[in-house]
């Protein structure tokens, strides 16, 4: 577990970078983690992360399938948006646990 | 849990049987690298065919019989006799298919799609294609091509890969 400090806020994360505390997210957050990792959020990004973090709210096994179901972006959109890391990149982005699932 | 010294760049996944288990471990492993931002290649061959077979894609089923890890629900041993009357290799095939479904697993056709449409590279098997007498034409569209073994390996080349046999 350690601190950092991005966007002018300090942040609890794991050892993978993950946020431990989703309600210490915010948008600039989001956008300063994701430049960490050279992606640009455009509006369809945070659509994509407010879905991710509804669903880890209501507590819903999160999967790159239901993601492409949710009418916001189709799964090869999903990998457009974050390259190499359609859920393990997006859920860190969206300050929530990195999703223990294999689809 | 990573090693980021030396991580993993592709793997290249050949499939040479159709039952619902090895189908599922084949599609499972490829989609499960196209997330990590991992490479991946499928190659269909024999048995496997099936599952990228336009015609059986999504009625591959689980062998009832001489499959001594089958459980009836609730793990009461279920008799490999019992394996052999009509409607009972349906029968357990669904509850599979169904189980998953629960999981958020998709049917075989759209976890391919899964797959290809993060890059995922998908092949079809010359030999296993010319025993069963298939044409392309019978095979999922989005078959990439069918190769030879040689042309396959070819494929797999480069640091960090690995081939992996269903």
């Amino acid at each position: 577990m350690a601190q950092k400090t991005i966007a002018g806020q300090t942040i609890e994360v794991n050892d993978e970078g993950y946020m431990v505390d989703a309600s210490q997210w915010n948008r600039e957050i989001a956008a300063e983690l994701a430049k960490e990792d050279g992606i640009e959020l455009t509006e369809k990004h945070y659509e994509v992360l407010e879905f991710l973090r509804k669903s880890n709210e209501k507590g819903e096994t999160l999967t790159i399938r239901r993601v492409g179901k949710s009418g916001i972006v189709d799964i090869k959109g999903l990998y457009g948006l974050f390259p190499g890391g359609p859920l393990k990149f997006s859920s860190r982005f969206a300050g929530i646990p990195k999703p223990a699932s294999c689809v | 849990m990573t090693n980021n010294e030396s991580p993993l760049k592709k793997v290249c996944i050949i499939c040479a049987k159709g039952t619902i288990e090895d189908v599922y471990a084949t599609l499972v492993m490829a989609n499960g690298a196209v997330m990590e931002g991992i490479e991946a290649k499928v190659f269909f061959t024999f048995f496997g065919l099936d599952a990228i077979t336009k015609k059986q894609m999504n009625r591959i089923k689980t062998a009832t019989v001489g499959n001594p890890a089958m459980r009836a629900p609730g793990g009461l041993p279920f008799p490999s006799i019992l394996g052999i009357l009509p409607g009972v290799e349906a029968g357990v095939s669904a509850m599979m298919k169904s189980s998953m479904a629960k999981l958020d697993i998709p049917p075989v056709d759209e976890f391919l799609e899964m797959i290809t449409a993060g890059g995922g590279e998908i092949y079809a098997c010359k030999l296993g294609m010319d025993m069963f007498k298939l044409e392309k034409k019978d095979l999922w569209d989005e078959v990439k091509d069918v190769l030879t073994i040689g042309e396959f390996y070819g494929l797999c080349g480069g640091e960090n890969t690995q081939i992996i046999f269903t």
